[in-house]
């Protein structure tokens, strides 16, 4: 099952590495990773998101917290959540397909951040799968080139993962 | 006043009370050295290679209280100082290791003995440092030393650059640690441990599986008080041994791979099972589904939580240092006088009498070729089962845990995790360093012995008079046992062939040599190696030994615990035995 993990952890050289080289020894599966500092410039926000069982998700997060520079882990799973992914993605727009294109951002909430004769640059933000919704919305051979964030994660109301 | 980074790293290990550091100097520690060669506080051992560097720290950790420290160079040092990281992080064994690194403006450019030690540790340490700021330099070896043995314990590497030995600080010390990420726990959840004794209290066929961790923990005497209180019996594990008595009728032997046909019995056919720092590794339990096929409620007592549930599924887990959880545990247990109801434990260990009346440990005996097993049995008789054993890894690792019977912990030091052939050596130099008082024996095999034979000069140079005890069985023995057993008897590159003259290399490097051929021989060789005549000297005793015997009993690949392959006295009966049910029996 899909599981999002939020991960403070100290900002320091080499804490990325950490989390990074201990799913791979141990066969887990990132299928995606953000991190960026937080307001507080000590410590960097983390989110995975990766698939197991219930064990392996549980052996996961007590390997996490292993690791001397992680300060909390959560598992977003385990009650309400958001979350959200930023993907650009760059399509031929020419003919008909310009118009299209416009209308499919729309009923995406996405917005053209880039005009070409030829191309548009689309931002648009939502759950992963309505990223992937997208993709499947739009002609394949229009895509020139997608780049994703992967999910960023936040617990809804009073769930806070702080120090 | 200001002092050099490398004099900050002297200080430093003479604030936490170093007595000894092992190492080898080169380029990019040549400052450290220096700092060294002015102070007198702490004695430097000067090693052959510095994988026996590392072991020997390992082990000064193991056999005592204190933290281990190994210095290195950049480079082949830090990566020769690998295998021996490894070894102690699969142990859980306390450990610092100070690397040298090449200069801050040199990392990167492939500069000359550059590796990236920082990368190439990381999957074998508990936490590692590279040290780029002079200022933080005193307040991480304090870390260092802190994270090693706090929690569960392990190894932590120290990388400093050469520019930072260089720079000029003041030197503070600090007067605590806080990480505000590393908070071990201590005391386990007293509701979870009134649980325990009352799942205890209702055991018919209780059993204490106890392993390395109530000897890091320095357990016990608390696990001595709750097995000998409650009448239960119980098993250490490889790691383990030592931590209850090896000598006690409650102890069944060892069990795993190569334990007691008792001890995988009981540990397969127990209805409540209390694991005390120990982890279900596959050479302990085999196969977790095997294992878990005969009903078992388990209570798992760990200070680290991730050993928790990750092979088998647990009924009450307890995270928690295993000394305080056990000593709560006894409290909770004399205020409630809960105990297990006495006739079906007396049913329990007719059982258990019953499993180990043949005696899985009897071997033939000859009067014409030494039995390896023998060797072993006679050792403990020479040393009154007092010495300090190490070992190296195979079947003469095996013997010595089987044959030698551990009576108190930290006596017996071998790589049971990574399984480190070359250890026993380095081992027993830094066992007989901690404890100069103590008589120390390496148990090896004339093909580990040889993978750090070089600190025979080592042992000359600093007068480590260790006694050396060779299984010469001219195979890789274990290999050969897997060979006969898995692999048709083709024994593939496990001949261990032009083996030098043990004798004479031990007299080249400055020692006591004896070959020992008879049986009738051995005890008189070893009465003589381990008597007064001989105590200050290293001696090598290269034991030629039976090339077919294997150790037994053996749980075979995918095997079950029930399903041992036994020695040859008890094959026949065996096969009678699987017939019953254990279940209406208890």
């Amino acid at each position: 099952m899909r599981h999002i993990l939020s991960i403070l952890l100290e900002n320091e050289a080499g804490a990325l590495s950490r989390v990074v080289g201990l799913f791979s020894a141990r066969g887990y599966n990132i299928d995606s990773l953000t991190v960026s500092t937080t307001e507080d410039a000590t410590l960097s926000r983390m989110t995975i998101v990766t698939h197991g069982s219930d064990d392996v998700i549980e052996q996961i997060t007590k390997q996490l917290n292993k690791l001397i520079e992680v300060v909390k882990v959560i598992d977003l799973n385990e009650s309400e959540h958001i979350e959200r992914e930023l993907m650009l993605i760059k399509v031929r727009a020419t003919g008909k397909d310009r118009e299209e294109m416009k209308r499919m951002a729309d009923i995406f909430r996405g917005r053209i951040i880039d005009v070409t004769e030829k191309t548009y640059t689309l931002e648009l933000t939502g759950t992963s799968d309505k990223l992937n919704a997208f993709i499947e919305a739009v002609d394949r051979t229009v895509i020139l080139e997608t780049v994703r964030t992967g999910a960023s994660g936040i617990g809804r109301g009073e769930r806070i993962l702080k120090i | 006043m200001q002092i050099s980074g490398a004099e900050i790293v002297v200080r430093s290990l003479q604030e936490e009370g170093v007595e000894f550091v092992f190492g080898y100097p080169g380029g990019a520690v040549l400052e450290i050295y220096d700092a060294i060669f002015k102070q007198d506080a702490f004695k430097h051992v000067l090693v052959r290679h510095e994988q026996a560097a590392v072991h020997a720290a390992d082990a000064y950790s193991r056999s005592s209280d204190k933290v281990g420290v190994a210095l290195v160079t950049s480079g082949p040092g830090a990566t020769n100082a690998l295998t021996g990281i490894a070894t102690a992080y699969l142990d859980s064994i306390p450990l610092v290791v100070i690397s040298g690194q090449v200069g801050t403006p040199a990392i990167g450019l492939d500069a000359f003995q550059e590796v990236d030690m920082i990368g190439m540790s990381r999957p074998c340490v508990k936490h590692n440092f590279l040290v780029k700021d002079i200022a933080e330099l005193a307040s991480t070896i304090k870390k260092a030393f802190y994270i090693a043995k706090t929690g569960r314990p392990g190894p932590v590497v120290v990388d400093i650059p050469k520019d930072v030995q260089q720079t000029l600080a003041e030197f503070h010390w600090p007067d605590s640690v806080n990480i505000r990420s590393y908070t071990p726990v201590t005391r386990g959840h007293p509701g979870q441990i009134k649980k325990a004794v009352s799942l205890l209290a209702e055991a018919k066929r209780p059993f204490i599986y106890v392993g390395g961790g109530a000897v890091l923990g320095n357990a016990a005497d608390e696990v001595r008080e709750l097995v000998r209180s409650l009448g239960l019996p119980c098993t250490n594990t490889l790691m383990g041994l030592g931590a209850y008595p090896g000598t006690d009728p409650q102890f069944l032997g060892m069990l795993g791979m190569h334990g007691t046909y008792e001890a995988n019995m009981a540990m397969q056919n127990c209805d409540v099972l209390i694991a005390i720092g120990a982890r279900f590794d596959d050479r302990v339990i085999s196969v977790p589904s095997k294992f878990t096929a005969v009903p078992k409620k388990i209570v798992h007592i760990d200070v680290d939580p991730s050993s928790i549930a990750k092979r088998v599924k647990v009924d009450i887990p307890i995270v928690g240092d295993v000394k305080l959880v056990l000593r709560e545990m006894l409290d909770v247990l004399k205020a409630t006088g809960a105990k297990p109801a006495a006739e079906p434990l007396a049913a329990w260990w007719r059982q258990i009498d019953a499993w180990r009346a043949p005696n899985s440990l009897r071997y033939a005996t000859s009067n014409e070729i030494i039995k390896p097993q023998y060797v072993v049995e006679t050792l403990f008789e020479v040393t009154g089962g007092n010495a300090i054993i190490t070992s190296d890894v195979g079947q003469h690792q095996m013997w010595a845990a089987q044959y030698y019977k551990f009576d108190r912990p930290k006596q017996w030091l071998n790589s049971g995790g990574l399984g480190t052939m070359g250890v026993g050596l380095p081992y027993a130099m830094g066992a007989q360093l901690a404890n100069p008082d103590a008589q120390v024996a390496c148990i090896t095999g004339e093909a580990s012995i040889q993978m750090n034979i070089q600190e025979l000069s080592t042992c000359h140079q600093y007068h480590i008079p260790v006694k050396l005890v060779n299984l010469n069985n001219r195979y890789l023995g274990m290999v050969r046992q897997w060979q006969e057993i898995f692999y048709g008897n083709r024994y593939s590159e496990s001949y261990m062939d032009a083996l030098p003259d043990f004798v004479k290399l031990a007299e080249a490097y400055g020692h006591v040599g004896f070959k020992v051929e008879k049986p009738s021989d051995v005890e008189p060789v070893l009465r003589e190696a381990f008597g007064p005549k001989l105590k200050e000297r290293l001696v090598f005793l290269d034991f030629l030994t039976d090339q077919s015997e294997n150790v037994y009993p053996m749980v075979g690949n995918g095997k079950g615990l029930d399903e041992m392959d036994l020695p040859p006295h008890m094959r026949d009966a065996q096969a009678a035995e699987s017939e019953r049910d254990y279940g209406n029996l208890c």
